[in-house]
């Protein structure tokens, strides 16, 4: 904003010490430079406000400590060596960590076979697995949680009713030692369609005569497939695998809602944000549950820088 | 004889997806099976993916009229932060995309980087400090403190930043400027119908954004007049199974509500797939 003022009184100067040609052009970029400022104004106070602003704050929350009888504190980075120490926080991490480096792959798996599927048929069935492929996008993970938590039931799901007609128990996939499976399913189920759109997307735009080539070179359809179009759309795959790492190192929803049916099994710090949540809600520790926020923004902004600067090349999508 | 070679290989590409098309379904067809279902219906040993007796409307009545039509209520609330929290993140969104895109101002490119690596902050580590935050100024528990936070999307600024420089050719905002039209005047009759399938997909994804949250309003709201659907349904879920068998008609309520509040975005991603399709592969592009 500071800027805005800046540009202005800059105008005259500019023009005058420019040689008499280029005096218009110049004049008119620099009234469109304040105009500029203007159009992302908006943006840059919700900016501002809702994200820079927040993400100080947690930073300076995390720096102090609220004891009963002692008041406000501050503790310098206490909180931190207490968050990274806690093996509640240690837990949550290792487990969306791990399960991010399962659910990832296989979610693009199945997107890139949906997609590449799609791209080479054509016909009302496609049309359709497209749409129903893509439906679960449009509806709210609560919902995706608890409909999968019925069909997980084991008292009227028809997971166990397909098992006992085999006369064996299916396994519960709440249960503690399978919530990681029943989460995987849940998640691929609800996200798998919306990479894949934009996978499809990617692949629509490639020009057909690439593959007329190809063709002619004699290469087949799997070849096609795997040696040029699966590297034409890196990018989109790239954009995908950092939406779904920062998506899943935040795991929030589905276990939340999935707690209540799954008997225990989702203890309160089942991951980093539930963990945060319920220090702040159940606990009133909003100076640690602040910690433990800026602590896994931190994880995930290294994790994803990290993947950055190891696939780092040209055509990628922060570049 | 092409033709012929590729037909077998067809057949396993759309047995595979059929496969897929019966997997992303079954859900959503136990739901809409479970929806016709009274209580003893769902609960039932046997037949849950199949229809038994008609309770659909039955079920509906109730769930417009439990507790004084509070899934109304949320339904309305739902319509509302969706309604206010994605114009107004398409708002801000699509001018500073433009903006961004189409001019060259001094400090674009920090400010633009700083945005780009905003990306990478994970949201909902920003919800508590904003919690606070609004607590001190005393708008938590109101629909600011779900709609105001929805309005930042930095990758929704990022898309149509890609998709103003794609689809606004420089030459154009030239001559319009030459005929003398302003630059607002030129942005919203020249680029803003340039850039319409992205504005549309950048509606939808903040749309959907804000129908689905559920961290956001769970941490802001404590009165229940206030919840959205997704958290309404999520007390719904919680109250059915801690009194487990007295919650059974709840479990009814849960499901035909489930199956009504996903209606609404279902219809609109049907009507609106030619815009958000193309909408989405430029962003997927550079």
């Amino acid at each position: 904003m500071a800027a805005t003022v800046d540009t202005r009184p800059s105008t005259p100067r500019a023009v005058a010490s420019d040689p008499p040609g280029t005096a218009p052009a110049r004049r008119r970029s620099a009234r469109r430079g304040a105009l500029g400022w203007l159009f992302i104004l908006p943006f840059l106070i919700v900016f501002v406000v809702f994200l820079i602003g927040p993400l100080a704050y947690a930073g300076y929350l995390s720096l102090y400590t609220k004891g009963l009888a002692t008041g406000t504190t501050f503790a310098g980075l206490d909180n931190y060596t207490r968050a990274f120490g806690d093996p509640s926080f240690r837990k949550g991490l290792w487990f969306v960590l791990r399960f991010s480096l399962v659910v990832i792959p296989l979610q693009m798996i199945v997107a890139l076979v949906a997609a590449l599927v799609l791209d080479e048929v054509t016909g009302r069935l496609a049309r359709f697995s497209r749409l129903v492929i893509f439906l679960p996008y449009a509806i709210p993970a609560v919902l995706g949680a608890l409909m999968w938590g019925f069909l997980y039931s084991p008292s009227f799901g028809p997971i166990e009713q397909l098992a006992s007609a085999f006369d064996v128990r299916a396994p519960f996939l709440l249960s503690q030692g399978n919530i990681f499976y029943g989460l995987l399913n849940v998640v691929t189920w609800q996200w798998a369609g919306y990479y894949m759109i934009i996978i499809y997307a990617a692949l629509q735009s490639i020009d057909s005569s690439v593959y007329e080539a190809a063709r002619m070179d004699g290469a087949n359809a799997r070849q096609i497939a795997l040696r040029i179009k699966v590297p034409m759309v890196t990018s989109a795959l790239t954009l995908i695998l950092i939406f779904s790492l920062i998506g899943t190192l935040q795991f929030f929803t589905e276990p939340q809602i999935l707690g209540p049916i799954a008997n225990g099994t989702v203890t309160p710090d089942f991951t980093p944000n539930i963990y945060a949540f319920n220090l702040a809600f159940r606990y009133a520790q909003f100076n640690y549950a602040s910690a433990i926020s800026f602590a896994l923004g931190f994880v995930v902004f290294v994790a994803v820088a990290i993947f950055m600067i190891v696939t780092r090349k040209k055509g990628s999508i922060f570049t | 004889m092409s033709d012929v070679r590729r037909r077998p290989r067809h057949v396993w590409a759309k047995l595979l997806l059929l496969a897929m098309v019966c997997y992303f379904l079954v859900p959503v067809w136990w739901l809409v099976v479970a929806s016709t279902k009274d209580a003893p219906g769902l609960f039932a040993g046997s037949g849950a993916l199949w229809f038994s007796g008609f309770h659909l409307f039955d079920n509906l009545g109730d769930l417009f009229t439990h507790n004084n039509g509070e899934y109304l209520r949320w339904l309305g609330n739902s319509v509302r932060y969706a309604f206010a929290g994605g114009v107004g993140c398409t708002i801000v969104s699509v001018l500073a995309g433009y903006g961004f895109a189409k001019f060259d101002f001094r400090g674009r490119g920090v400010v633009f980087a700083l945005v780009l690596g905003s990306v990478m902050v994970p949201l909902t580590a920003l919800v508590i400090p904003t919690f606070v935050m609004m607590s001190n100024v005393g708008l938590t528990d109101t629909i600011w403190a779900v709609i105001l936070p929805s309005l930042l999307s930095p990758f929704a600024v990022y898309l149509m930043r890609v998709y103003a420089a794609v689809s606004v050719p420089d030459e154009l905002l030239d001559a319009a400027r030459i005929d003398g039209a302003g630059e607002l005047r030129t942005f919203l009759r020249v680029s803003l119908p340039l850039m319409r399938p992205g504005v549309v997909t950048v509606l939808l994804l903040s749309v959907v954004g804000t129908w689905n949250n559920y961290f956001l309003p769970l941490t802001m709201l404590s009165s229940s007049k206030l919840y959205p659907l997704t958290v309404g349904i999520g007390l719904w879920s919680q109250l059915a199974s801690s009194n487990n068998g007295g919650g059974q008609s709840l479990w009814n309520l849960i499901i035909v509500g489930s199956l009504v509040s996903i209606i609404p975005l279902v219809i609109a991603f049907l009507t609106l797939q030619r815009y958000w399709q193309g909408g989405l592969a430029v962003g997927s592009l550079k």
